[in-house]
């Protein structure tokens, strides 16, 4: 009887263990979109086609590990026109640098229910520090990350030569990044 | 005759000219902007386009907010009647348009998912969402509306002239009063 009960309990130990880290991502909920500035207008776009391999307890986020990875060949900047000019050389140059991407080193508590996943960015062959806050959110058995930040496309050469023009389209983008976890 | 008869208000006149001279730069840079491909330049063409738009939007309001107070001088009673009448409809034709063109405009910004940024700090609320079929329809309502402006100015000045010219009734004048120093 005890035998059983200590095993009822190891095993509910283990199955709770297992159920409060979130690592399977649910594409169909989950969007990494930008928002950039042209001539003082907030512009939203959006990288279509990305992978997210997070894996994260709610209970103990410092342990969680992320590496987010974008085809930029799917980035949606706008417009037609713009989707097309992106994938060229002076932006993301595709062709030589198909894929950004983000691996967490760390993530720390800020409180309030926020936190911060440091790491490295790289685009463009570029790799820069970066930190993203974010916050977490359980809802119907899924864990929700939502997070904001800004980068600067030019510390990336995105958008060099005519565009480099700060005054037309600003150097500083929004990041928003809303992953949906099993 | 009294001066105050026959002339339009100075305010009145003012509009009248800043809202040509916006509309003859607004057209032509509507024209070029749309068959340039991206550049900063054209994002730049096509802010400035929409600043003037808005402006023009504002002026029509204010001029017909004060054609609401001040009756327009009478035209010359040598003045035929189907002339009035013409000239009647012309004119509520082109206030109806020089209305709907920036509305549509406007319109057509918010559903191609560019918000319109008056001057680039004042931003306006976008009325409709981004629906790429619905901006692809707004555009070519845009573009129609603009070449009826066109047909309608085409006549208006056209108008204009020969009242000048070919009828010397002084027409004219009454929208610019130092043709009326001239020894008719």
């Amino acid at each position: 009887m005890m035998i059983r009960l200590l095993t009822a309990l190891a095993l509910l130990a283990c199955g709770t263990a297992n159920a409060a880290e979130f690592g399977a991502l649910q594409a169909d909920k989950s969007t990494l979109a930008f928002v950039s500035k042209q001539m003082g207008v907030p512009v939203e776009g959006a990288f279509r086609k990305f992978t997210a391999q997070i894996r994260i307890d709610p209970a103990r986020p410092e342990a969680g590990h992320a590496r987010i990875d974008i085809d930029l060949a799917g980035s949606d900047a706008g417009s037609a026109e713009a989707n097309d000019e992106v994938k060229g050389k002076s932006w993301f140059n595709v062709r030589e640098f198909p894929t950004a991407s983000f691996v967490s080193s760390s993530v720390k508590t800020l409180g309030g229910g926020r936190f911060e996943a440091s790491g490295k960015m790289t685009i463009k062959g570029k790799s820069l520090e970066m930190r993203a806050p974010f916050t977490l959110r359980q809802e119907r058995g899924a864990l929700i990350l939502d997070g904001t930040f800004p980068l600067k496309r030019l510390d990336y050469g995105i958008g060099s030569g005519v565009w480099g023009d700060t005054s037309v389209v600003a150097d500083e983008v929004q990041i928003k990044f809303h992953f949906t976890l099993k | 005759m009294s001066m105050a008869t026959t002339r339009y208000t100075t305010t009145a006149i003012a509009l009248h000219w800043l809202v040509a001279l916006l509309i003859f730069a607004a057209f032509p840079l509507g024209l070029i902007m749309s068959d340039m491909p991206l550049s900063p330049l054209k994002l730049k063409l096509i802010s400035y386009h929409k600043w003037l738009g808005v402006t023009v939007f504002l002026l029509v309001l204010a001029r017909l907010a004060w054609r609401a107070v001040h009756t327009p001088p009478p035209l010359p009673e040598t003045i035929p009647a189907w002339q009035r009448s013409a000239a009647q409809a012309l004119h509520y034709l082109l206030y109806l348009l020089l209305f709907a063109i920036p509305l549509s405009g406007w319109l057509m910004s918010s559903a191609k998912g560019f918000q319109t940024v008056y001057l680039g700090v004042l931003p306006l609320p976008d009325l409709i969402g981004k629906d790429k079929a619905l901006g692809d329809a707004l555009r070519e309502v845009h573009e129609m509306l603009n070449f009826g402006l066109l047909a309608l100015l085409f006549g208006h000045i056209a108008a204009a002239l020969k009242h000048q010219f070919i009828d010397r009734n002084g027409v004219l004048a009454r929208m610019l009063p130092f043709l009326d120093k001239e020894p008719s």
